[in-house]
């Protein structure tokens, strides 16, 4: 077969810079290309939809699509995303980002645009350390899991991503992995025409990094992990969605809810005055 | 003969009917070709692992990175699902609709 084949969602990355930097069995790509069939399935105007990431090795996807992106510093995509919607109302923002990005440096962002419930998509690629720096461990990593910084094991709590989320007072959180290509690009287009906050966490496997140093395997072992010990528990108190070391992996859709949004609590300043209070 | 156990167990090949159903010709099964761009491939084999009808195997052939490309066992066992498609990380898997087969 000729080098000249056009793959369909060629006209949604840019196909010169292909291939990508992402290793061999690494998940992103997957991801990449569910959040774009969601994006084309949702019929949304692809010239009003940004994305926006932060830094790491999912901070590149903005970089390969050929949608309106932009690659912010470190852990200030909510920020910039959420200045993009207020700015512009009519613009669908997502921000895919990994969760070094979001919950270390950037976990305050992520909780009071989730508080205000700031109309932006987030979506999150869990591979449970900063893969693209080496691996140290980061606010993901399990229990007792091995990384570059914690070679006996790390003694740190990790978040309940799902829980934080939905705490904070997200309208739609969901948990999927790399292998439920469908459900999670059915759940992506959801959150897309969804109004308000919503939150998706894909886990997601680091072969070169998390996977080696804690003897998982390559990529293709990890994806047969999930496919495994994931069980779908739709609408469970996200608390109980805990996720450990080696344990299952408990995915589905928990928070489905409606809200008004930032927009639409945020009074009609031209209509006020300080003299005459409406 | 147990009724209840299923004559062929195989899914991946159509039915053994032990009288040609009358309707017969109304069914199609759906059917796809599959498209490898292999310069693309970076040999992570998940297409290999995960496709339902097993449509891909592991080339002896290298790609110019020196990796190992997946090879069609057999173009007609593909039923247009498009799963390849999805979970190809690498944009080097696509389907594009074929006509569709006959049940038997």
């Amino acid at each position: 077969m000729s080098m000249n084949e056009i793959h369909p969602m060629d006209k949604l990355i840019r196909a010169d810079r292909m291939p990508h930097i992402w290793c061999s069995g690494c998940g992103l790509g997957t991801n990449f290309i569910c959040y774009l069939t969601a994006m084309e399935k949702s019929g949304l105007d692809l010239n009003k939809c940004v994305i926006v990431s932060g830094i790491g090795c999912t901070g590149r996807i903005p970089g390969y699509t050929n949608i309106d992106s932009f690659h912010t510093t470190h852990g200030r995509a909510i920020p910039f995303a959420l200045g993009l919607k207020l700015a512009n109302p009519e613009l669908t923002v997502t921000v895919f980002s990994g969760d070094g990005d979001l919950f270390a440096i950037g976990g305050n962002h992520f909780i009071h645009a989730a508080r205000r419930n700031v109309d932006i998509n987030i979506i999150c690629v869990n591979n449970f350390n900063y893969g693209m720096t080496g691996g140290q461990f980061g606010p993901t990593t399990p229990l007792d899991a091995k990384t570059t910084t914690s070679p006996y094991g790390n003694y740190e709590h990790p978040f309940n991503l799902v829980d934080l989320a939905a705490a904070s007072g997200a309208v739609y959180v969901a948990r999927w992995t790399s292998i439920h290509v469908r459900r999670l690009s059915k759940s992506i287009e959801e959150a897309l025409l969804k109004k308000g906050f919503t939150f998706i966490e894909i886990i997601s496997p680091c072969p070169t990094n998390y996977g080696r140093r804690n003897k998982l395997g390559d990529g293709l072992d990890e994806m047969k992990y999930y496919r495994e010990h994931s069980i779908i528990k739709h609408g469970i108190n996200p608390k109980e969605a805990d996720l450990s070391f080696n344990g299952e992996i408990v995915v589905g859709k928990f928070v489905d809810i409606d809200k008004p949004t930032f927009l639409d609590n945020q009074p009609d300043m031209s209509q006020m005055s300080v003299n005459n209070k409406k | 003969m147990n009724l209840s156990e299923p004559k062929n167990k195989d899914i991946s090949k159509p039915p053994d009917y032990w009288r040609k159903p009358l309707d017969v010709e109304k069914y199609k099964i759906p059917h796809g070709a599959v498209h490898i761009i292999i310069e693309r491939c970076k040999g992570c084999e998940f297409c290999i692992e995960f496709c339902p009808q097993k449509v891909f195997e592991v080339s002896d052939e290298f790609n110019s990175k020196g990796y190992h490309p997946p090879k069609i066992v057999s173009h007609d066992k593909c039923v247009n699902c498009k799963l390849c498609e999805l979970i190809c990380p690498e944009f080097a898997i696509y389907i594009t609709e074929d006509e569709p087969m006959n049940i038997i």
